[in-house]
């Protein structure tokens, strides 16, 4: 049975579905609903929903959760997730699973609450120091967003690594129809390294440095090898209208679905145009992309910020193809007829991108 | 043969990295006997700062995470949250507890978290090299304040156990010493009671240790703890200062 529900609350239902019991935030328009659904709801489950004194606080809960080897996540928006980049470093070195929330919204500085995808190099860079990365995972749809968030979980725990759901103020304010089916899940091994009490075993550290660089450099090879592992494994990403396409759009998320729009206008006018659409911000869907590179004549990346995804499929075309960009900033969004006029100027005009 | 002495279980076997003279060393012994003593090594998660005592997670022999500077306390509520029939307590320097993280300890104790930070108070920032501390007295010289700390753009020592008896959370709040035998019996006192409190399920309990940093000082261990008794005892509130309702409420 469907339920119609806004995106946020679908999340947070889809999380406690997962099996997480522990939230800990901090109130921040647009993904407030998230803490307040979780203060709610944990209780008749047994679980705990903690307002934090801050997002810095918060994350070092979701830290300490985490360790002790419990589902742990926690939500807010762009202000707020920059609060928590020392604290995601952290996690990744300690290699703490858990699951947390970006709402993004219009930036920099207080910026708007509009919304925004201009957290992208601040999700898939590292906006930690270090090198290190999250899964991040981009749902373009209410149901997406449920089933990612099931799935974010399992990644989080598969891997021993953080997860990150990214969505924008729109999908996350949404309401559309939804179903909870029941969720298979992978396979996990029994989290013996976690430090949750030495009853009946030797003790446990869970931490983040090493004294001596020697450690360290075989520590940074070592989750290396876990990203190149993740980069082959859970690229994702979802085409429309590509099989016989000669030009082709990347976005994701409501971007994504504006330009879906935007493909079948084109396709009114003769223009064969497809959409290539990442699930995965990180790891960044190269090979599907890279597979369309012979086929493509040009391609433009849509996106609610001053143009950062479009340095990823840059350089996966690799100079063989033009790529375009068009973008609206501060929290509004672009019409389809916008893109479509940006999208002849810059690549039927020969403007090369 | 009676034994009269042997050394705790609650320890690792791993030599202590702390310079000579550094009291670190005699307030894990204090922890590591009490986690055997009230049988709470295999119940325990201990969190460890950023700081000289960034690596006690070799030494106590429960489990133990590690957290960034600063964030011990949210860290150890995260994992009390989580797992409620755990013993959970922090080891903090006082950079990581009254500067970087006075939000975190604030707020702990307003929520009446059911943990125990160890405060351990050294007038100085000792892993990075002596820099001034949220503690430093007045008039103290350190790396950052190296024409003694001035009151008037520099500000005062934070007395951190003072403030925290003004919370209803902090349920018992105790500055303590361990420059003497007899202090340090009067610290393993306070240290008990702050973990029957958190055992008890009443709330917040803190315990501030005041400590020596001979090599951030610039003096000999024994001039250590001279300094200790006559400097830095007269700028902070020393004693029980807070300890349960059921114990007839706030002596403060
Ligand atoms: C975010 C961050 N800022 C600064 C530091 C550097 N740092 C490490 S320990 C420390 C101060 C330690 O002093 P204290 O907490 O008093 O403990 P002590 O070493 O004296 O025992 C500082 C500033 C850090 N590791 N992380
Ligand atoms: S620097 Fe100071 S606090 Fe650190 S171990 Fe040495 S004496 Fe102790």
């Amino acid at each position: 049975m469907a339920l119609l529900m806004k995106g946020n609350e679908a999340i947070a239902e889809a999380a406690i579905q997962a099996g997480c019991r522990l939230f800990y935030g901090y109130p921040i328009t647009p993904s407030t609903e998230i803490p307040e659904y979780m203060a709610k709801k944990m209780k008749a489950v047994g679980g705990t929903y903690l307002q934090a004194e801050s997002e810095v606080a918060a994350i070092y809960m979701v830290y300490g959760a985490g360790a002790v080897g419990e589902r742990v996540m926690t939500g807010t928006s762009s202000p707020g997730f920059s609060l928590m980049q020392e604290g995601l470093s952290f996690l990744f070195a300690a290699e703490i699973p858990c699951v947390i929330i970006d709402v993004m919204r219009g930036g920099p500085g207080l910026g708007g609450l509009g919304p925004t995808q201009a957290d992208y190099f601040q999700l898939t860079k590292g906006g930690g120091h270090g090198d290190y990365h999250a899964i991040v995972l981009a749902p373009s749809s209410v149901q997406e967003m449920v089933d990612l968030t099931k799935e974010a979980f399992d990644l989080a725990d598969y891997y021993r690594n953080l997860v990150i759901i990214a969505v924008d103020g729109i999908l996350g304010q949404m309401m559309e129809p939804v179903e909870f089916p029941p969720y298979e899940g992978r396979k996990l091994e029994p989290k013996t390294w976690a430090a949750s009490g030495a009853e009946g075993r030797s003790k446990n550290n869970v931490i983040s440095y090493y004294l001596t660089p020697e450690i360290g450099e075989k520590e940074n090879s070592r989750w290396g090898a876990k990203m190149l592992r993740i980069k082959e494994s859970e690229q994702r990403f979802v085409e429309y209208r590509m099989d016989d396409a000669e030009y082709a759009f990347v976005a994701f998320g409501t971007c994504a679905r504006i330009t879906e729009t935007v493909v079948d206008m084109l396709r009114e006018e003769g223009i064969n145009v497809g959409l290539y659409r990442p699930i995965t911000l990180w790891p960044f869907p190269e090979k599907g992309l890279s597979a369309r590179i012979n086929q493509i004549k040009g391609w433009m990346s849509i996106e609610l910020s001053a143009g950062q995804m479009v340095d990823d499929v840059k350089l996966v075309v690799n100079g063989k193809a033009p790529v375009g960009f068009y973008g609206r900033q501060g929290g509004m969004t672009p019409e389809p007829e916008e893109v479509v006029a940006a999208f002849k100027a810059q690549l039927l005009g020969g403007v090369q991108g | 043969m009676k034994s009269i002495f042997t050394k705790t279980t609650g320890l690792s076997d791993r030599p202590f990295h702390y310079c000579p003279g550094c009291t670190h060393g005699i307030i894990h012994r204090l922890i590591g006997e009490l986690l055997e003593e009230m049988n709470l090594i295999e119940n325990t998660i201990g969190v460890a700062p950023v700081g000289c005592s960034g690596f006690c997670e070799n030494y106590f022999m429960c489990d133990m995470i590690g957290a960034a500077h600063g964030r011990a306390v949210a860290v150890a509520t995260g994992a009390k949250r989580a797992r409620p029939d755990r013993f959970v307590f922090t080891y903090q320097g006082d950079g990581d507890g009254a500067s970087i993280g006075l939000a975190e300890t604030m707020s702990a104790a307003a929520r009446g978290e059911r943990i125990t930070s160890i405060f351990v108070n050294n007038c100085i920032y000792g892993m990075t090299g002596g820099q001034m501390a949220p503690t430093s007295l007045v008039g103290q010289k350190t790396s950052t304040s190296p024409y003694g700390r001035d009151a008037m753009t520099m500000g005062y020592p934070l007395d951190l156990p003072k403030v925290l008896t003004q919370i209803e959370g902090a349920v018992y709040v105790a500055s303590v010493s361990v420059d003497t035998p007899q202090a340090i019996k009067e610290a393993k006192k306070a240290l008990r009671k702050a973990f029957q409190v958190q055992r008890d399920g009443l709330g917040y309990s803190f315990v501030s240790i005041l400590s020596t940093c001979p090599t951030n000082w610039g003096v000999t261990p024994v001039e250590a703890l001279e300094w200790l008794q006559t400097k830095m005892k007269p700028n902070f509130t020393l004693g029980e200062l807070k300890v349960p309702a059921t114990e007839g409420g706030s002596e403060a």
